[in-house]
């Protein structure tokens, strides 16, 4: 089909194309940049965490006035814990991923280094913190009893505290020790002793986002029992709800004189951290679904117009011969060119609205397979939204042409 | 000749009924979308104390170490209690306190009440006077207080509700982790959004619901919380039974406030500062070189960013629909002015001016952003419900006010009349004889 024709006919109606086109382009760059949102927000919330997320719940309670013996009271209150039927590992950390709390420290390679090598999550847990986390060591072992340090110990004034040894991510041991093992090797975090790195787990996510994406799997383990923190219990899926309230009435029969504070299963932890995120790409699909609305909308409107304008001319060329498909087609093609044009500045437009929202948010460059996504949209879009005035026009008959306005 | 026009708009529309509804939904979804998040964005970005947000200033100075010291960054983003201490005992300022957030256990004594854990903030004398806290009953406690560990309490309205029924709760006592305190003074309802004056924890969150003297909280040993950041551990606070919160500690965890009624004390407390930060360094306390900041709260408020990034994105989300839902009526408005070409040949012809069709052709174009508005109206209220139920902690906020209100009218008239410009110029521009031939 010879496209000259319909080029001829555009120039002659260049406001309206100029802005059928304009609007394609604005809808093509914001729909593509916020497909690539909605994107980078389900990618966060895929993020793996390293816990057996369906199998954890946590209980946190507070003391009313001080204890004597806070260590001794927790180990009374894991012994009680352990025992609840259902519960395969029980423990008490400083803190759970995403519940916002979260416990940093720098980890430098040489003593007394000026600039830290990493700034790292630091969470404590005795031996049984892995299995009750559901963390899957890759390499080297888990902390036997004697390294573990009580908390009272450290949160004494004056204590400078020893450990032995920590246990890291993967992650953290590749950017502490890059190309190499970091079994074995020492690290200085607290204290003025070095720690030994006895095992890697696979993942153990920070507690919350505030040092960006690149380190967020940044963490590592002390040996420490007795944390201030919640408690967390490994059980079944289905028994999650029993044991959270077997839980909580093990804890009062321990000792009453505590408030609970929070009890949840890890699932609605996780759910409640990307709510937000959740409720942020619901509205993007929505802003997508009215902007390809109105755009359609707007094609309809235009060439509807143009249908109704040109009426005469497309009775005579049916009267000369042209089939209904040929009128079909030829406003299909129109509608292709516009588009085309529109898409090609919508994806200029594109990269200049990421540009300035890299600037504005930190967001990552839009990658260039979006760019053919959108396209594909709104080419899509636009045949939609003009069969129905294109249908119109190829039904217009002939016996136009022998009629005046 | 305006009520005219607008007949001839309403007759227009009816001839058209498709296009025109297209036309006012599409006006009415961009202003609704872009209302709605204005309305979120004004709340949040919103002054929380207007009378005297310039007079109120935030302190930062840089304690640390030179551990990981980069020049041209913002100092420490909160204080060290030794500093706060000494600038609150030379008092330099109109009125000045020193601030953290805490968590203690409160036992009322009223029967079938559970012990309840609730957020307090540790404070001094000023913070009542400083921040304007509307006080129901008795007062806030005096700098005496302060001084001598007095075991006294201000209470939120809420909480003297709930632990007494309310009532003028003043001189009684009430049980906090353990200890008796007596209440000087009950609040009213304070609810400053976002809660400026620390920005460390949830922006939009709740008040505390108990504040007491900070040396009576550290006396007690109550719990504090908030974000607390450590450098390296002095010699002499080795020892300190406070650990990590003794005026020793080399660590930030406070927030210091200072009022400062005129220009002229603002600068001479900013040298103040500067002296202050020098000294520190000659004593050998601070090794980085002299960085203090003085922000007033709309200032400090913005580097810290309390507007959430999410909320910035979706007004810019918005606008951008805006503006293709403008594009859009402006490709429609052409199309049906130009429909009329024949129309307007004949106008011409019988003698109206160019002025005359491009009023006419503006009117309509106004009205229709007029229908568009008042539909718009009703999607910015569906679209401010829907943001309230979100899990955001601002979310209950979202509200629309009178001058959104008015703001929404104006917004759809000037944005459709603009829309209308381009057509109603074409329209105008129609020449009457090729018209009035083709008929």
């Amino acid at each position: 089909m010879d496209i000259r024709p319909i080029f001829s006919t555009l120039l002659r109606h260049k406001t309206a194309s100029a802005l059928i086109v304009l609007e394609i382009a604005l809808s093509c760059a914001i729909v593509c940049n916020a497909v690539f949102l909605i994107a980078t927000r389900l990618e966060r919330m895929d993020r793996p965490t390293g816990l057996a997320a369906n199998e954890i719940v946590s209980i946190e309670m507070t003391g009313i006035g001080k204890n004597d013996n806070p260590d001794a009271l927790v180990q009374q209150d894991l012994a009680a814990l352990r025992a609840i039927p259902g519960v395969k590992a029980a423990t008490r950390t400083n803190q759970i991923p995403f519940n916002n709390e979260s416990w940093n420290s720098s980890i430098n390679l040489v003593k007394d280094q000026r600039d830290p090598t990493v700034n790292a999550s630091v969470y404590m847990g005795d031996t049984s913190f892995l299995d009750a986390f559901g963390l899957k060591l890759v390499e080297g072992r888990n902390f036997s009893v004697d390294e573990v340090l009580a908390w009272g110990a450290l949160d004494k004034p004056g204590a400078n505290p020893s450990f032995p040894s920590t246990i890291v991510t993967r992650a953290l041991a590749q950017k502490l020790f890059p190309g190499e093992s970091a079994l074995g090797k020492r690290i200085y975090s607290w204290g003025n002793d070095p720690t030994r790195i006895v095992g890697i787990v696979d993942t153990l996510i920070r507690p919350n986002d505030q040092e960006g994406p690149a380190s967020s799997q940044y963490s590592f383990i002390l040996p420490v029992s007795a944390a201030p923190g919640p408690y967390v219990l490994r059980t079944d899926v289905a028994r999650r709800d029993e044991v959270l309230k077997a839980g909580i009435a093990a804890l009062e029969g321990v000792n009453s004189r505590r408030i609970l504070m929070r009890q949840q299963t890890f699932t609605d932890v996780i759910d409640k951290y990307y709510r937000q995120d959740r409720a942020m790409a619901w509205l993007l699909v929505s802003v997508i679904v009215a902007l390809l609305v109105v755009t359609a909308l707007g094609i309809v409107g235009l060439a509807s117009f143009w249908v109704q304008q040109r009426t005469k001319q497309i009775g005579v060329r049916r009267a000369l011969g042209a089939t209904r498909g040929q009128i079909l087609r030829y406003f299909q093609t129109e509608n292709f060119l516009l588009a085309t044009i529109g898409i090609v500045l919508g994806m200029l437009f594109a990269y200049a609205i990421n540009q300035l929202l890299m600037g504005l948010y930190e967001l990552p460059r839009l990658p260039l397979y979006y760019l053919p996504i959108g396209a594909v949209m709104l080419w899509l879009l636009g045949q939609i939204a003009v069969f129905g005035p294109a249908r119109r026009a190829a039904a217009v008959p002939p016996a136009v042409a022998t009629r005046s306005a | 000749m305006f009520a005219y026009y607008f007949d001839l708009a309403l007759r227009s529309f009816k001839r058209n009924r498709a296009l025109t509804a297209l036309m006012v939904f599409a006006i009415a979804l961009g202003i609704g979308a872009s209302m709605t998040t204005l309305t979120v964005f004004r709340v949040l970005s919103g002054d929380p104390i207007p009378q005297k947000s310039n007079k109120l200033f935030y302190v930062q100075m840089d304690p640390a170490s030179m551990g990981g010291y980069k020049p041209g960054e913002d100092p420490e983003q909160q204080m060290a209690r030794y500093d706060s201490e000494a600038l609150l005992r030379e008092a330099r300022g109109d009125r000045q306190a020193m601030m953290t957030r805490g968590s203690v256990a409160v036992e009322p004594e009223r029967a079938g009440l559970d012990p309840m854990q609730v957020d307090s903030r540790f404070t001094t004398a000023d913070f009542f006077p400083m921040f304007e806290l509307p006080l129901l009953y008795g007062s806030g406690w005096s700098k005496t207080d302060d001084d001598s560990r007095a075991r006294v309490a201000v209470i939120t309205r809420e909480l003297n509700d709930k632990a007494f029924g309310g009532g003028n709760s003043v001189g009684k006592s009430i049980q906090v982790d353990e200890h008796a305190m007596r209440i000087v003074g009950v609040l009213d309802t304070w609810q400053p959004k976002p809660t400026f004056y620390d920005v460390t924890g949830d922006h939009f969150g709740e008040a505390e619901q108990i504040y007491m003297p900070f040396l009576t909280s550290r006396a007690l040993d109550m719990q504090t919380s908030g974000n607390m950041n450590c450098w390296d551990d002095p010699v002499e606070a080795k020892d300190d039974p406070e650990g990590n919160l003794g005026v020793n500690a080399a660590c930030a965890w406070l927030q210091y406030w200072v009022e400062l009624d005129t220009p002229a004390k603002v600068a001479d407390y900013r040298r103040y500062l500067v002296n202050y930060s020098d000294q520190q360094r000659a004593a050998g306390r601070f090794q980085r070189p002299t960085n203090v900041a003085l922000s007033d709260v709309m200032t400090w408020l913005d580097k810290n960013q309390t507007v959430p990034n999410d909320v910035r994105l979706q007004l810019w989300l918005s606008i951008g629909f805006l503006l293709v839902c403008l594009l859009n009526t402006v490709g429609l408005l052409l199309a049906k002015f130009l429909r009329r070409s024949g129309e307007i040949g004949v106008r011409r012809a019988l003698g109206a001016s160019r002025q005359a069709i491009f009023a006419q052709c503006l009117v309509e174009a106004g009205t229709i952003g007029l229908a568009g508005g008042l539909l718009g109206l009703a999607l910015a209220a569906l679209g401010l419900w829907a943001v309230r139920q979100q899990p955001a902690a601002y979310a209950p906020l979202a509200t629309l006010d009178g001058t959104m209100l008015v703001a929404t009218f104006v917004l759809a008239i000037v944005s459709s009349l603009l829309a209308g410009l381009l057509p109603a110029w074409r329209a105008c521009q129609v020449a009457p004889a090729i018209q009035l031939k083709s008929q």
